[in-house]
């Protein structure tokens, strides 16, 4: 019984005293120390992750964990003054911003890039082309009366259409209701939903009748599988969505950040930093920079 | 007459030991490919540096080591907490509590219960409790404290069936030697369930160690770009690491989850088989 106890102890030891030797090589040198606090949107989540990570390099002792739980989950620990800075894809709303106040958090909004919402049908269907936002509304309305292709123009095949689309949980969703629907989670009830935007993928790559909407991004990395929609007879493209052509269905992604935790110096230092590199940042991970122009002055205001 | 009728029930039981037998088969075919799915895909991409190197928006630079040393960090802790609590409470309440009053059986009932519970739910309870009440912020050691609340109920069924089996003459034989309780559960009562006790550990274990949704609810990160260094630094784990690169749209990014999967099962194989050798230790002695 005494060894078996022994060694159990030595074990319960061993896999302790193990991570601290995993994590024994730090270094140090003259840079930041401390700890950028940031959760919210996982749509913004790539960018603010390459951000880190570039800022990170450069001041290897500071820590920046970014959390995924959400625009509205990230809300509810900042506007209680747990985190710094909140990844957001939509601006704050009347609840979440009373909170705030309450708690005494003032903060200040920044724009880091674009996301274009694609409509997008399979490489076999030839007929769709291009849908107005009214053909939209009429398509995905919850009252809609559309089944087939036929029903939203009578020269399209008399064949029923599989709608798919985000889950109801994300950005993507709430913004796109809003837009073509008129309100926020609005929409016909027998589509097929995902979380995950590669399952939308798969899952309209597969059959000629489908139609459905999902981030621009991952219509860039599966063209082969797709065919593009254009709206009002706009074509997303990293052009249209900068130059806000393509409307109504891109939307700016947000960073808000706390006044408070602006008086750290790693925090100060990390906001400017993002704000410099976002437009090269956001491109490289698929999303669209805003105009230099947006950029730029945000940095004034920061600045002052 | 009667040879009919034995032939008729032959027939049956040849169907239903079909029947389980495809069931067993079905099963077994979409674990293995899952597992081929996961290894083709995942396995060129495995590398050592793919072991030490921080995450990165650049998949063929990403590793996952910061989710490793979370994962590592975060179930070291959970075992901490929870399996000495958990065969603590079994043995008291299969060994010392009186079995017909009320109160001992609402915790039975309770503790039966909370088994059920979806892990999220434990997610909201260690934001609230541990993470704001008690203010351990978004550590591993609030990770690792609620990851040991949800897996304490299965520990603790686990470990009483284990200790319900051990045969009464056993018990009675140390009794009738005169040795007292506290000898007899430590030196008969474990010793001989400790088998089952560990096969129910393990399993509660690898659940927690699977679990990313009530992680994420305490506020776990999706990015880490350093190594944790202690229960009170900020983390992530391997299931929330690879589930964030599958959301991503681009192809390379699902590879190199495939294999993080590969990492988190090798990960889990060795801790159970760990467990299953000191399991298999205990057996041989009993017989």
């Amino acid at each position: 019984m005494k060894t078996i106890t022994k060694k159990i102890t030595t074990i319960l030891a061993l896999a302790l005293v193990t991570p601290l030797i995993l994590t024994a090589c730090g270094q140090s040198g003259n840079s930041l120390t401390g700890e950028v606090k940031i959760d919210g949107s996982s749509t913004v989540f790539p960018i603010t992750e390459a951000v880190a990570e570039e800022f990170t390099a450069q001041n290897p002792d500071l820590k920046i964990p970014v959390g995924v739980s959400g625009t509205g989950g990230g809300f509810k620990k900042f506007t209680i003054g747990e985190t710094d800075i909140s990844d957001a894809s939509r601006p704050i709303k009347d609840e979440e911003a009373q909170v705030a106040k309450d708690n005494g958090i003032d903060y200040s909004i920044y724009q880091v890039a674009y996301d274009g919402i694609s409509i997008v049908v399979s490489k076999d269907n030839t007929w769709v082309k291009n849908l107005t936002t009214d053909e939209l509304k009429m398509i995905w309305s919850p009252d809609s009366k559309i089944s087939t292709w036929k029903d939203i123009r009578p020269e399209w095949p008399n064949e029923k259409i599989k709608f798919y689309a985000p889950g109801t949980d994300s950005g993507t969703f709430d913004y796109f209701t809003e837009e073509i629907n008129g309100e926020s989670g609005a929409i016909r009830a027998d589509f097929t939903g995902s979380e995950d935007d590669n399952v939308l993928v798969q899952g309209i790559a597969g059959d000629k009748n489908a139609l459905g909407f999902f981030g621009f991004a991952y219509y860039e990395e599966n063209q082969d599988k797709l065919n593009l929609v254009s709206v009002n007879d706009v074509t997303p493209s990293l052009d249209t969505i900068k130059d806000g052509t393509y409307t109504p269905l891109s939307r700016p992604l947000y960073i808000y950040v706390s006044n408070k935790s602006l008086d750290r110096p790693e925090v100060n230092a990390f906001v400017k930093f993002y704000l410099e590199n976002a437009g090269m940042l956001a491109k490289e991970v698929g999303y669209i920079p805003l105009p230099d122009k947006i950029y730029a002055d945000q940095l004034d205001l920061f600045n002052k | 007459m009667e040879s009919k009728l034995i032939k008729r029930r032959k027939i049956k039981n040849a169907l239903f030991q079909g029947a389980l037998m495809s069931i067993i088969i079905f099963s077994i075919i979409i674990l293995l490919l899952l597992l081929y799915q996961v290894f083709k895909v995942g396995f060129s991409h495995l590398s050592l540096s793919f072991i030490t190197s921080m995450p990165s928006r650049f998949a063929n630079q990403a590793g996952i080591a910061s989710a490793l040393a979370g994962s590592i960090w975060t179930i070291t802790l959970t075992i901490l907490f929870a399996v000495p609590l958990g065969v603590g409470t079994a043995i008291y309440l299969e060994e010392y509590a009186n079995q017909k009053s009320w109160f001992t059986k609402i915790i039975q009932v309770n503790i039966s219960n909370l088994a059920g519970v979806p892990s999220i739910v434990y997610g909201m309870l260690g934001l609230a409790v541990f993470v704001r009440f008690l203010n351990f912020q978004r550590s591993i050691l609030s990770g690792a404290l609620t990851l040991a609340l949800l897996i304490l109920p299965v520990i603790i069924v686990a470990s009483q069936e284990a200790l319900k089996s051990v045969p009464s003459t056993l018990k009675e034989g140390s009794y009738a030697l005169g040795v007292s309780k506290w000898q007899t559960i430590t030196g008969v009562v474990i010793p001989f369930s400790l088998p089952g006790i560990l096969t129910g550990s393990i399993l509660a274990v690898s659940r927690a160690m699977g679990e990313a949704a009530p992680l994420i609810m305490i506020g776990a990160a999706g990015y880490i770009g350093f190594m944790p260094r202690s229960p009170l630094d900020s983390f992530t784990v391997l299931p929330i690491q690879i589930f964030n690169w599958t959301s991503r749209p681009q192809a390379e990014f699902q590879n190199i989850a495939a294999a993080g999967i590969i990492v988190l099962l090798v990960l889990l194989l060795s801790m159970n088989a760990f467990a299953i050798i000191l399991r298999n230790k205990y057996q041989n002695r009993m017989d």
